[in-house]
């Protein structure tokens, strides 16, 4: 098998140049590289383009990027209750391009999967469409959106191993496996990794084809952006 | 009139068994807590969960299990998780049966905004341009004016869409509403205590009223 173990987070993103196209895993701040996140934040990379559902909060996760004024452009989907990321939208400091979260992990999807586009009816009649090519299939409208195109793709899975093969947990998943497919690089940090065999063929969420360097990250935080319980 | 509680309350009365539910953020994630008896209802959320359950014990919270509005929740026995392209998948292959959402205004054509009020406030669209694009059926939980007075039911949107045509019904503090075929706010039911006269002056575009309007059952 091939060995893609690498020593840790600053070697992994060592050759992020800044202009880099960058996918970033996670739905709000649930399965975020935070180990990643922080290299490139030390690193001083900057003029980014992100590709992420969400830009963290404001002190955590992409927001720590976007404080820093590291991020020229955002792909997402929500903006939500991150003051800094609306405040720099509305104020036009940083180019902002929203898409739906279906097109968004399509987008992704067919990157990896090495399709140039799909077609979507999310966003049909919205200003979505705007310049955009539409086809009708069986008397409904479907925009057509292209594949990704990122310099790197950078995850955060459960658990890995060191010939690359990645397990998720739970709603952590989200646009993980879909990114890690897509990346021209992938980089993948992981909260255990283990030697290859350890984890079942059969359970693994993401071939270790896909990606290009893993390492076990460290001090994971895991914040919780709206914790809820129940008595 | 109806408080947040009893818009959900209604609701949860167009809930049918057996059925895949996405609920939005905000009023309608209570329609969670008040469906009826014998109503079994499996709930998607769209960052990537089939079967989501209440919010967790302190003791079991677990930061990597959340909602689409970002709150720590369980998974119920039966549960599934996937990455979002399945998700979505899901969505657009209409296998979800009822979605509820929020919205800032509804048109008389079915039309729906919410992600968006330009130069002032953007939230973004998250899944709801996917969800409003496939969903089987639409419900809308809102209030039937905003805070400024003004009513949320147009003959057209103002502000930036997030979708066309798509919005069945209508669940407000003062009414339910449906969308008719050809166009029109048409009044189903009245909130307890609610005159038509009421629902008349809080409702821009054209609403039809015919034969007796029955006041809504809890």
């Amino acid at each position: 098998m091939i060995y893609k173990l690498i020593t840790d987070a600053a070697a992994a993103v060592a050759d992020i140049t800044d202009g880099s196209t960058l996918m970033l895993g996670g739905f709000g701040l649930c399965g975020i590289p935070e180990n990643c996140i922080q290299a490139i934040l030390e690193k001083g990379t900057t003029n980014l383009t992100c590709i992420s559902n969400n830009a963290g909060v404001d002190d955590f996760g992409i927001g720590l990027l976007l404080q820093q004024k590291r991020v020229k452009k955002m792909i997402s989907s929500y903006v939500g209750e991150n003051e800094e990321f609306e405040r720099q939208l509305l104020s036009g400091e940083l180019e902002v391009e929203l898409i739906p979260q279906g097109t968004l992990a399509f987008r992704c999807m067919a990157a990896g999967y090495g399709m140039p586009a799909i077609f979507t009816p999310a966003g049909v009649g919205t200003e979505v469409a705007v310049g955009k090519e539409s086809r009708i299939f069986d008397g409904k409208e479907y925009l057509l959106e292209t594949a990704f195109n990122a310099d790197f793709a950078i995850v955060k899975a459960w658990k890995g191993d060191t010939d690359g093969n990645l397990i998720f947990k739970s709603t952590a998943r989200n646009f993980n496996p879909l990114m890690a497919m897509a990346g021209k690089i992938t980089i993948a940090e992981v909260e255990e990794l283990v030697e290859p065999g350890i984890l079942d063929p059969d359970q693994i969420h993401t071939p270790g084809i896909y990606v290009h360097r893993i390492f076990e990250g460290k001090n994971y935080e895991k914040r919780i952006e709206k914790r809820t319980t129940s008595k | 009139m109806l408080d947040k509680e009893g818009i959900a309350k209604r609701i949860a009365k167009e809930v049918k068994n057996n059925t895949y539910v996405n609920l939005g953020i905000g009023i309608p994630t209570l329609v969670a807590n008040y469906l009826h008896e014998g109503i079994n209802v499996c709930f998607q959320s769209e960052n990537g969960l089939l079967g989501v359950g209440p919010f967790p014990k302190e003791y079991a919270v677990d930061p990597d299990t959340i909602n689409a509005g970002k709150q720590t929740i369980t998974a119920l026995p039966g549960a599934s998780s996937f990455d979002s392209a399945m998700s979505f998948g899901m969505i657009h292959s209409k296998k979800i049966d009822l979605t509820i959402l929020g919205a800032m205004e509804v048109s008389e054509n079915g039309d729906i905004a919410n992600w968006k009020i330009p130069g002032k406030m953007v939230k973004g669209m998250g899944g709801a341009m996917d969800l409003v694009a496939s969903a089987k059926h639409i419900i809308v939980a809102m209030q039937h004016v905003n805070k400024a007075g003004e009513s949320k039911l147009l003959a057209k949107c103002d502000l930036p869409l997030t979708g066309k045509n798509c919005v069945k019904r209508i669940v407000t503090e003062l009414a339910v509403i449906d969308i008719a075929p050809e166009g029109g706010f048409v009044l189903i039911e009245r909130a307890p205590g609610v005159s038509i006269e009421q629902i008349k002056n809080a409702t821009a575009g054209k609403l039809l009223i015919s034969g007796d309007i029955p006041e809504m059952a809890l």
